[in-house]
């Protein structure tokens, strides 16, 4: 059974429940309980509408359980026995899904567990385990976003900003566990391009192409982070790069700029140098020039200082490193490296060493201990 | 079976044998300890004696309660004296001379010169539930 076809069909089904006069939280364990019991039957019993079947079944465990609450609390159920057939779900209803789930009353972490869940069709199990936690954990962050955004009109249009940002956390996640949370963030993208013309949507997936493309190359056999001036670009993905460009391109000729098409050209012109010595630096720098106009953000500063070492040479770097935080993650290992280029290996290893103590990952503390131990292995024949 | 957590200190420990800091180990050096450390997981994780194994930053703070109506009080970050945890390994075994072995090969584990760090690993027993059976 295709579990991805099955899963892309989950926001549609919801869609219709809800539209039919379901309340999200209810229509959502619905369509829940109706997957599961899809990946249970279909196998030896395929449907021949597989999305009308599970509009039927979701449909039907929402009415037994509005029934049995019925019956419990001595009232009516809200729904009808029989149900006009109503309007055909539409891509604006899947769009609807995804503000819902990234509404600005949550957390960043409910409005991840919700979209995945809701919109991408995971099972709590799956998405407990993609973060790590228990699953009773998760099932409650769960139920407890669903009860958020439960009187939120379906109605209303939201912010796509925010549900940008949802799906950018998702996919930044990166690639451990066994539920490949990038590839799930690239499909919802995806489906919302397909739902939404925006061009920071289709910024987005190109921005998330691009990197997905270098994925195989990004590290080595023994699991080692393999930097981007190393990596081997005869295992990236042209595909995926070509997909990535052609989305990006399409989006700046809009002349709608934002920080994910901005994000896309620097992943883009990267993607384009044969080799890490003929990358346009330059033109990498005014894309971060761009970045912090319209972001101000300090991570964007720091890569920037990266850039202008490469274009203008390690000096020009520290410069530009002077005017960030210092207290930043990864400030000291770009300072180390800016120091290296310089010709200064000692503080390099100096500040190496410093950077992996307070590296925020096991693979980057390991490549920054080999980085000053390959400076000091030097300086000590 | 019982459990018992591996304790591996970045301070506060007695020194280990083979003591040189990991930035003046070859780069090859660090990359044999990495995977050591991973095929020992791996391994533990084959034998059904696996539980958790988590490692921690070296930064933090010492939190308090400062009473009603007010922020907690932070003290950090850390004085160079205080004991520090670098990680922790939970393991679920059927006896502590088990654990003791298996901490002594984790302790194995190589560094400068690709020989044995011989380092201190704190054993530590869970408390556990009370027995259903009492008498």
């Amino acid at each position: 059974m295709d579990e991805a076809l099955l899963r892309s069909l989950t926001p549609g089904v919801l869609a219709v429940l809800v539209r039919r006069g379901a309340d999200f939280a209810a229509a959502e364990d619905a369509v829940q309980e109706a997957l599961v019991e899809a990946v249970r039957g279909w196998p030896a019993d395929p449907p021949r509408d597989a999305k009308g079947w599970l509009v039927t079944v979701a449909w039907r465990k929402f009415l037994d359980q509005a029934r049995a609450d019925a019956a419990r609390r001595r009232r009516e159920a809200a729904a009808e026995e029989e149900p006009a057939p109503g309007p055909a779900p539409s891509a604006d209803d899947t769009l609807q899904l995804y503000f819902l789930c990234a509404h600005p009353s949550l957390t960043p972490s409910s409005a991840v567990a919700l979209t995945l869940r809701a919109v991408g069709g995971l099972t709590t199990r799956q998405i407990a385990a993609a973060y790590l936690v228990p699953e009773a954990t998760m099932a409650q962050r769960i139920s407890r976003a669903k009860r958020t955004v439960s009187g939120v009109p379906f109605d209303r249009p939201g912010d796509v900003a925010t549900v940008l940002r949802v799906l950018y956390l998702v996919f930044n996640e990166g690639y451990s566990g066994d539920l490949d949370l990038a590839a799930e963030a690239i499909r919802l993208t995806r489906q919302l391009a397909a739902a939404l013309d925006h061009p920071e949507v289709a910024g987005l997936l190109a921005l998330m192409l691009l990197h997905h493309a270098r994925r195989a190359a990004r590290t080595a056999p023994d699991g080692s982070l393999v930097p981007l001036a190393a990596q081997d670009r005869g295992r990236w993905d042209t595909g995926l790069i070509a997909e990535g460009v052609a989305l990006l391109q399409a989006a700046l000729a809009r002349d709608r700029l934002g920080e994910y098409q901005t994000q896309a050209a620097i992943a883009a012109l990267h993607a384009d140098a044969p080799t890490a010595g003929e990358t346009d630096w330059v033109q990498i720098v005014e894309w971060y020039d761009e970045l912090v106009r319209l972001t101000g953000s300090p991570v964007a500063r720091l890569n920037r200082a990266v850039a202008v070492g490469e274009a203008d040479g390690p000096r020009a770097g520290l410069a530009a490193l002077a005017e960030v935080d210092p207290a930043l993650p990864r400030y000291t290992a770009v300072a180390a490296y800016l120091h290296e280029r310089d010709g200064d290996p000692a503080a390099a290893a100096r500040l190496y060493a410093e950077a992996a103590r307070t590296a925020p990952s096991l693979a980057e503390r390991a490549h920054l201990t080999r980085q000053a131990a390959r400076l000091n292995a030097r300086e000590d024949r | 079976m019982a459990k018992y957590l591996l304790l591996k200190h970045y301070r506060g420990a007695p020194a280990a044998v083979n003591d040189v800091p990991m930035d003046r180990w070859t780069p090859e050096e660090v990359t044999a300890h990495v995977r050591y450390m991973q095929d020992f997981a791996a391994r533990l994780e084959k034998t059904g004696e696996f539980v958790d194994g988590q490692a921690l930053a070296p930064e933090g703070a010492w939190v308090r309660y400062d009473g009603p109506g007010r922020p907690p009080v932070t003290d950090g970050p850390f004085a160079e004296t205080k004991d520090l945890i670098a990680g922790w390994m939970v393991i679920d075994v059927d006896s502590y001379e088990r654990a003791v072995e298996l901490a002594g090969e984790l302790s194995a584990a190589p560094g400068a010169g690709g020989k044995p760090l011989h380092e201190w690993l704190e054993v530590r027993p869970f408390l556990t539930a009370p027995p259903t059976v009492t008498e």
